[in-house]
């Protein structure tokens, strides 16, 4: 009897507390919307500069209408980065995937220092060289161009082998062996039987290469220094909230912010799966 | 000691634990990186003497083609019918010296120097105005001294090469075998040798575009290629003089450089454990028993993450200035009179970013420690329950413990991560407030790599860069030869249990 009585209050417990679960869950989604569907409702605010109040009381869809002007060319922005976005998401693909291939399935001399080699480059900050790295694109005549952009993306991508090499590590390798017994070569068994195979991790490299032009400051900021023709929608819009042209492009920055941001979010819920495997497949082995 | 003798500890023994096990291992890790050093210098010099050794027998041994070969590349091929293969050898020898001489000498040539002819004012052609003309380019001569030190590293390899076939051929006819035809030797690039293939061109691109770059950079810090020294003007070496005034030299860079790192290792410890410790109450809520539409939720937070940053953390900087949104409507409803110094005030800054951090980070915590938090035992929840533990004590004695037992490795990467991260302070803050303490533009909330990129992009002293950039390769170095070693004891215990 006092059983039954406690496994009842047992889950009547359960039910509060999942109760409590609920709310705070509720609190802390409603906290991570509201900046999202600020932007949108601002996005679509008829009233110029910063308000005083988080609903528009003057709504349009001008700002989205006359996205682009003569001083912040937006679309020419949006397929800048689509244009270097596709380009350097297709070689360094292909690069990251022959890189990672070669290091985990192919034995040579030099593999293991190769490794080390990438792992000590590795930790040295991203755009520290980015002086010199400008140097050599003035060199070979690329200044401020899209090439340059490309170049400077995909060039290091062979280094970013860890993630996908951990995944042909778990490929097996009697594969290779019937292949070789078949009388294939690496060639063939590289192109025919481990890429077809490697969806997720193509997937994921493809994704994340795709969206790094997207959010990239750092290197376009200093490549394209005043050359405003050619600066992606990331650069594009920051610039748009400088001081003199703030008040006017205040709300265009949301409409521009937001056609943006969708087809990346899209992109990227879409491909959530692979991503997830992607990036906790690297997270524990550390 | 395993998981559950760990677990047995008292949370201050386990600390100690820790600490303990860190500083023991010290002198070992110290004593494995000199032998390690000691054993790679050895291995160089044996690697030295060995080659000349085999190279000068190969030499007098060696017939005519393989003689001729140490001087014409690729005579020993071409003398044995291996028309094709000994042509380009040929030509790689060709290449190299016409770049060498025809290009590279006048500026390698002034690398001691770095240049010693600065830039003079001549008068114009039409003898009415002067103009300056460039004369030695510090830049130019330091770059292509670094070009060139890389090409004839992959020219020796090349060489030596070249030696290694000629013998292989001499050796083979001396055997009385055929040469292999050079479309055989073409087809092994598609077999034996298609590591060659496949890391041929991403090698090339990353010598050119990031190893290069990266050697030069080094090379920076021990030159005075400041604001003062910009083209046309000479720059030159000043060995370890930019170290020298990082760390106690000048008063203003070193002040500056002990503040920001001290507020890097504050602000990279927050962001870190903030965004670990939430995300993962966030993993545990959704995935307690008994809560539904957990797919919802979870879209609901990843919805979050896919949004690029920058959208979000300059939306979230117009909400926050302090002509903002959020002070306007605070002023409008009443509650307060004054404008919040969101970002305008040092201490104030500091703190925002670190919550907004927690706004970008805690999803993408969320996601990761989901399926690793599923992987804890649950025998291990049962008999706390069985003991009449609680929520809060399950969390602290269980779940926290465990997991970071086996996510060291990636609080530590994510540390890294964090001490890099220019994303979240340069979109929100830029670094701001600047400080007049501070060496010229540096903030309150700049972190080294924002610094070092205001001091890339705005100042151009790129010989302090170069010093804070070496600095964090450093601490990313050592960070990481700690975590290398917690991952192996990490796999040991996967062993266990």
């Amino acid at each position: 009897m006092t059983q039954v009585a406690g496994e009842k209050s047992y889950s009547q417990r359960q039910k509060t507390v999942n109760i409590v679960v609920y709310i705070i869950l509720t609190v802390m989604a409603i906290i991570w919307l509201l900046p999202i569907v600020w932007i949108i409702l601002t996005s679509f605010s008829g009233e110029s500069g910063p308000q005083s109040h988080f609903i528009p009381q003057k709504w349009t869809f001008d700002n989205y209408l006359n996205l682009a002007n003569e001083n912040f060319p937006y679309w020419r922005w949006f397929f800048n980065t689509l244009f270097v976005a596709i380009i350097s998401c297709v070689i360094s693909t292909l690069f990251v995937l022959m890189t990672s291939y070669t290091l985990s399935r192919l034995r040579f001399k030099w593999r293991k220092k190769f490794l080390n080699i990438g792992l000590i480059l590795g930790m040295f900050p991203g755009f520290m060289a980015m002086a010199a790295t400008y140097a050599i694109i003035e060199w070979i005549g690329l200044s401020q161009s899209l090439f340059a952009l490309i170049l400077v993306y995909s060039a290091g991508a062979g280094m970013g082998y860890q993630i996908s090499k951990g995944f042909f590590d778990t490929i097996s390798h009697s594969l290779d062996e019937a292949a070789t017994i078949d009388g294939a070569n690496k060639n063939t068994i590289f192109w025919r039987i481990i890429l077809p195979l490697s969806k997720p991790i193509l997937v994921y490299t493809a994704l994340t290469t795709f969206i790094g032009p997207w959010v990239d400051f750092i290197f376009v900021s200093y490549i394209m220094k005043d050359n405003r023709d050619n600066y992606t929608v990331a650069l594009g819009l920051q610039r748009m909230l400088e001081r003199e042209t703030f008040v006017e492009n205040y709300t265009t920055f949301f409409a521009g912010a937001v056609v943006v941001a969708i087809p990346i979010t899209l992109l990227f819920i879409k491909m959530q799966k692979y991503y997830v495997e992607g990036v906790t497949g690297g997270a524990v082995k550390g | 000691m395993d998981f559950l003798d760990y677990m047995q500890l008292s949370t201050g023994q386990k600390i100690a634990y820790r600490i303990k096990t860190f500083f023991t291992n010290i002198p070992a890790y110290l004593g494995k990186f000199f032998t390690a050093i000691g054993q790679g210098i050895l291995k160089i010099i044996n690697t030295i003497v060995n080659g000349f050794i085999f190279y000068g027998t190969t030499f007098v041994k060696g017939g005519i083609g393989v003689k001729l070969s140490y001087i014409i590349m690729g005579a020993g091929n071409i003398f044995k019918g291996q028309i094709m293969k000994g042509i380009l050898y040929l030509a790689v020898e060709i290449i190299y010296f016409a770049y060498l001489f025809g290009f590279a000498f006048k500026y390698v040539s002034k690398f001691i120097t770095l240049g010693t002819e600065g830039p003079i004012e001549v008068i114009d052609a039409d003898g009415w105005g002067t103009k300056i003309v460039p004369r030695d380019i510090s830049l130019d001569i330091l770059l292509v001294s670094v070009m060139t030190f890389i090409v004839t590293i992959a020219f020796f390899v090349m060489y030596i090469m070249n030696i290694k076939s000629a013998k292989t051929v001499e050796d083979m006819l001396n055997a009385g075998e055929k040469p292999m035809s050079f479309k055989k030797e073409a087809l092994m690039f598609l077999d034996e040798r298609f590591h060659v293939t496949l890391l041929g061109l991403p090698v090339a691109l990353i010598l050119c575009f990031t190893v290069l770059p990266i050697i030069f950079t080094i090379f920076l810090a021990f030159t005075n290629y400041d604001n003062l020294h910009q083209k046309p003007n000479l720059f030159t070496w000043v060995g370890f003089q930019n170290f020298a005034d990082v760390f106690y030299d000048n008063p203003e860079k070193s002040y500056t450089f002990g503040k920001i790192l001290g507020w890097t290792f504050i602000w990279a410890v927050f962001a870190t454990f903030t965004n670990y410790i939430f995300g993962m109450i966030l993993a545990l809520l959704i995935n307690k028993k008994g809560i539904r539409f957990k797919a919802m939720w979870r879209t609901l937070f990843i919805i979050t993450i896919a949004i690029p940053n920058f959208v979000t953390l300059l939306t979230i900087k117009q909400l926050l200035a302090d002509a903002g949104t959020l002070n306007l409507a605070l002023q409008n409803w009443g509650v307060t009179n004054e404008t919040l110094p969101f970002l305008s005030n040092a201490n104030w800054a500091r703190v925002v970013v670190i919550i907004v951090n927690m706004w970008i980070g805690i999803p993408y915590t969320m996601l990761i420690t989901s399926g690793i938090l599923m992987n804890i035992p649950e025998d291990l929840y049962e008999s706390a329950k069985i003991d009449g533990a609680n929520a809060f004590q399950t969390f602290m004695k269980i779940t926290l413990p465990y997991m970071l037992f086996v996510t060291t490795p990636y609080l530590i990467s994510t540390f890294v991560g964090n001490i890099n991260n220019f994303n979240v302070i340069y979109l929100l803050t830029g670094g701001e407030p600047k400080s007049s303490d501070y060496y010229s533009g540096a903030g309150k909330t700049d972190l080294l790599v924002t610094w070092l990129y205001k001091l890339t992009a705005t100042n151009q002293d790129y010989n302090l860069a170069a010093v804070i950039g070496i600095i964090i390769f450093v601490i990313c170095a050592v960070a990481s030869l700690i975590t290398y070693n917690m991952s192996k004891s990490a796999k040991d215990e996967e062993a266990f249990g």
